[in-house]
């Protein structure tokens, strides 16, 4: 185990010390006073843990392959872009497109996450990226979702669960939404859905994944109306051609 | 299903006296326009299907056949021309957007065949590159504003990352998915062979082309198809994709018939899927976004590799590559309105981005008067179609070029424009296995070879011609172009005198 204190140390400089310490082998990182750098875990591989006190950069996890991070703050935009594997979990809220075009691997936000979330995440084969989130979300959640799963579970009973265009171009993955959603907000290529028990059976664990990191109730959450988002097709435009 | 108004476009003439009822064109043609009629005992076409490939007429062993324009017209009508009302019949029938493939084949002007290259007469004389040395290699990548050397005069400033060039010549992004894995073995190993690189596009880098990763630039796209530590790790090189010249402002869409297990693998998209790349990056809303971008991908990589940027040839090009040039990159590339593509709607294709003549002219005046030209490369694309298209490109301001349509010419490609349909018959354009093995990688590399060899020593003679025996001094060089044929706003924007003057 190795602690920082990351006050004043640039970020450039900050990911050189983590990164040597990742590709030692170090079993866990503890870094203090983070502000706002840039890149924590970008394009990283191996079973380190880091642990983050303080307010981590944009990018955090980008391209990341392995490693858990867990973040007792907020995060900033773009957790875990094009992440591969690994796990995130965020005591807070979270900013715009957290998992842009993740493939793998789980992040768990206590609270809400801002626009463009999701967007073109996808799964292949045994990799199926999750997202849960404890509060809401803002526009264009899910937008070109490929694949995977998100789980928005809205427990401070936002007015707005999620924002407009969710799912906009949507034609693979599912989002479930604890709660409703009006229609005028879905993209034209979403069908929404009451969901079924083999639904609860497959977010059961995520929920109580989350449940065991922010400490909440899991019957508690669970006992509540879901619905779920799915794409009509795997080819939203395929007659659009000539 | 109503009435087609439809009339081939192309027809297919046979000299009977020769055909001798082989079968060949029949087994080539994947738009299934030869057949054998065995109540007349004679070979038949459908013109319909046919597309103009010439793959019948190049392999037919008695050269019977001939592929003509049909000469069915409409009543001449200068503005009503046959493509305009056959694109209305086509729509009127389909409802759907015109797709299109390779670049714009409008009749805009060219402005390369409106440059002249200078040489030299009497003073400053030419230089014989069969027995001078001559040097064409160049370095991709940010040059510093000064370096200090210790007093053994060794370099001691540690300089960012370069791609090394054996000539200004790189082959330009095609996915695996819009062209074969034939004519990808053929690019790469040609690209090793001859000192460059060439780039996979947004459609991941197959396990097999791993070793030529040194001479391989990935792409980073909307999509973020097949981006993993491996890929970034292999390439010597990192691109962001944010436009293409034949489709600037709109994102890119692999149908997923053309998703097969090994393009899935290779993309990591499950099979059949489409694959869609987003016309913007969904992260990407201001140069301060695609600073972040590029600096995640050199955080990724520890700063050991170029990260360059991508862009399609539009109005304010200039404006926006000082943006990306101060955002970071070491090297931006430009595409003009002319560019290829596996798959445009038609009207964009023909329509939207301006020349690259003019960007690159545009760019390099811009960075030069705000004192950054040398924080970036600039590699021009869109049309390359031979050596000289690169001298003037270079002189224009281009650190090197990308080509990319005059590289599957080489490898066979016809122009007929469907790589759309993916039913390329020369194996290019096609994910079918029966077509992909019409290539052969081990001939294909060779072919590729030969042409940038030829144009490197075309290069040569014409630097030597001009006195010139470092194609670094030619670079931005406008003195050695002139004008022929345009307006003074025209020569103005390229900055070249008219000829004569």
């Amino acid at each position: 185990m190795k602690t920082i204190n990351a006050s004043g140390i640039y970020y450039r400089d900050l990911n050189e010390i983590i990164k040597e310490l990742v590709r030692s082998g170090e079993d866990i990182i503890n870094l203090k006073n983070v502000n706002g750098q840039r890149y924590i875990g970008d394009n990283l591989s191996g079973t380190t843990k880091i642990n983050i006190e303080g307010t981590p950069g944009n990018d955090m996890a980008a391209f990341m392959d392995g490693l858990t991070i867990e973040v007792f703050g907020n995060g900033q935009d773009a957790i875990g872009n094009t992440m591969n594997d690994g796990n995130i979990i965020i005591h807070g809220h979270a900013g715009d497109t957290v998992g842009y075009g993740m493939r793998g691997g789980s992040i768990y936000i206590k609270d809400s996450v801002g626009y463009r979330v999701g967007i073109h995440m996808k799964e292949y084969k045994d990799k199926v990226p999750v997202i849960v989130i404890g509060g809401s979300a803002g526009d264009f959640f899910g937008e070109y979702m490929a694949g995977g799963c998100m789980i928005v579970l809205n427990l401070k009973n936002d007015e707005n669960i999620v924002g407009e265009y969710c799912g906009t171009g949507m034609h693979g993955g599912v989002i479930y939404l604890r709660g409703d959603v009006e229609d005028y907000k879905l993209g034209k290529e979403v069908i929404k859905e009451k969901i079924d028990d083999k639904d609860y059976a497959f977010i059961q664990k995520y929920v109580e994944n989350f449940c065991q990191f922010f400490d909440y109730d899991f019957q508690k959450i669970m006992n509540h109306s879901f619905v779920k988002l799915h794409p009509i097709g795997k080819r939203p435009y395929g007659n659009m051609y000539a | 299903m109503s009435l087609s108004y439809l009339t081939p476009e192309f027809k297919v003439l046979r000299d009977y006296d020769k055909c001798i009822n082989c079968k060949v064109c029949m087994r080539q043609c994947s738009f299934e326009v030869h057949s054998y009629d065995e109540h007349l005992d004679k070979m038949i076409s459908n013109d319909m299907n046919c597309v103009n490939c010439q793959r019948c007429v190049v392999l037919c062993p008695t050269q019977a056949l001939t592929i003509i324009k049909h000469p069915q017209t409409f009543k001449e009508h200068a503005n009503w021309t046959y493509d305009a009302i056959r694109d209305i019949y086509r729509q009127a029938e389909t409802g759907g957007v015109l797709l299109s493939s390779m670049g714009n084949d409008r009749p805009y002007p060219i402005y390369w065949d409106k440059m002249v290259i200078n040489a030299s007469q009497v003073t400053n004389p030419s230089i014989d590159p069969l027995r001078e040395p001559m040097e064409l290699r160049v370095y991709i990548g940010r040059k510093l504003d000064k370096i200090e050397v210790d007093e053994n005069l060794n370099v001691k400033t540690k300089m960012p990352p370069q791609l090394k060039l054996e000539t200004p010549i790189m082959f330009s992004a095609m996915s695996y998915g819009s062209i074969s894995y034939n004519a990808h073995a053929a690019l790469a190993r040609a690209a090793e062979e001859l000192g460059i690189l060439y780039n996979t596009g947004e459609g991941g880098l197959h396990e097999d082309f791993r070793k030529y990763g040194k001479n391989t630039i990935v792409q980073v796209a909307s999509g973020r198809f097949g981006v993993d530590r491996e890929y970034l790790n292999t390439a010597a090189a990192i691109e962001i994709k944010i436009g293409q010249g034949a489709k600037p402002g709109i994102g890119g869409h692999l149908p997923g018939e053309k998703v097969s297990e090994d393009i899935s693998a290779t993309r990591m998209i499950p099979p059949g899927s489409d694959a869609i790349s987003p016309a913007p990056h969904h992260d990407i809303y201001s140069i301060e976004d695609l600073a972040q971008l590029i600096y995640s991908l050199k955080e990724a990589t520890d700063y050991q590799k170029p990260v360059g940027v991508k862009i399609a040839a539009v109005n304010n090009v200039a404006a926006i590559a000082s943006g990306i040039a101060r955002a970071g990159a070491d090297y931006i590339a430009i595409d003009g309105f002319r560019g290829g593509t596996g798959a445009a709607p038609k009207r964009i294709r023909d329509n939207v981005g301006i020349p690259i003549e003019f960007a690159i002219a545009a760019v390099d005046a811009r960075l030069r008067s705000e004192g950054i030209r040398h924080t970036v490369s600039l590699v021009a694309a869109g049309s390359i179609r031979n050596s000289a298209d690169i001298v003037k490109a270079i002189a224009l301001g281009a650190d090197a070029v990308y080509i990319a349509t005059a590289a599957l010419i080489a490898l066979g490609c016809h122009m007929c424009q469907k790589c759309h349909t993916g039913k390329c018959n020369w194996g290019i354009a096609t994910q079918d296995p029966n077509l992909v093995k019409r290539l052969n990688p081990e001939i294909g590399y060779k072919r590729l070879v030969n042409l940038v060899q030829a144009w490197s020593h075309e290069i040569k003679e014409m630097l030597g011609g001009m006195g010139i025996n470092d194609i670094e001094s030619l670079k931005g060089n406008r003195l050695m172009l002139r004008g022929i044929g345009m307006t003074q706003k025209e020569l103005d924007i390229l900055g070249i005198l008219a000829a004569g003057e």
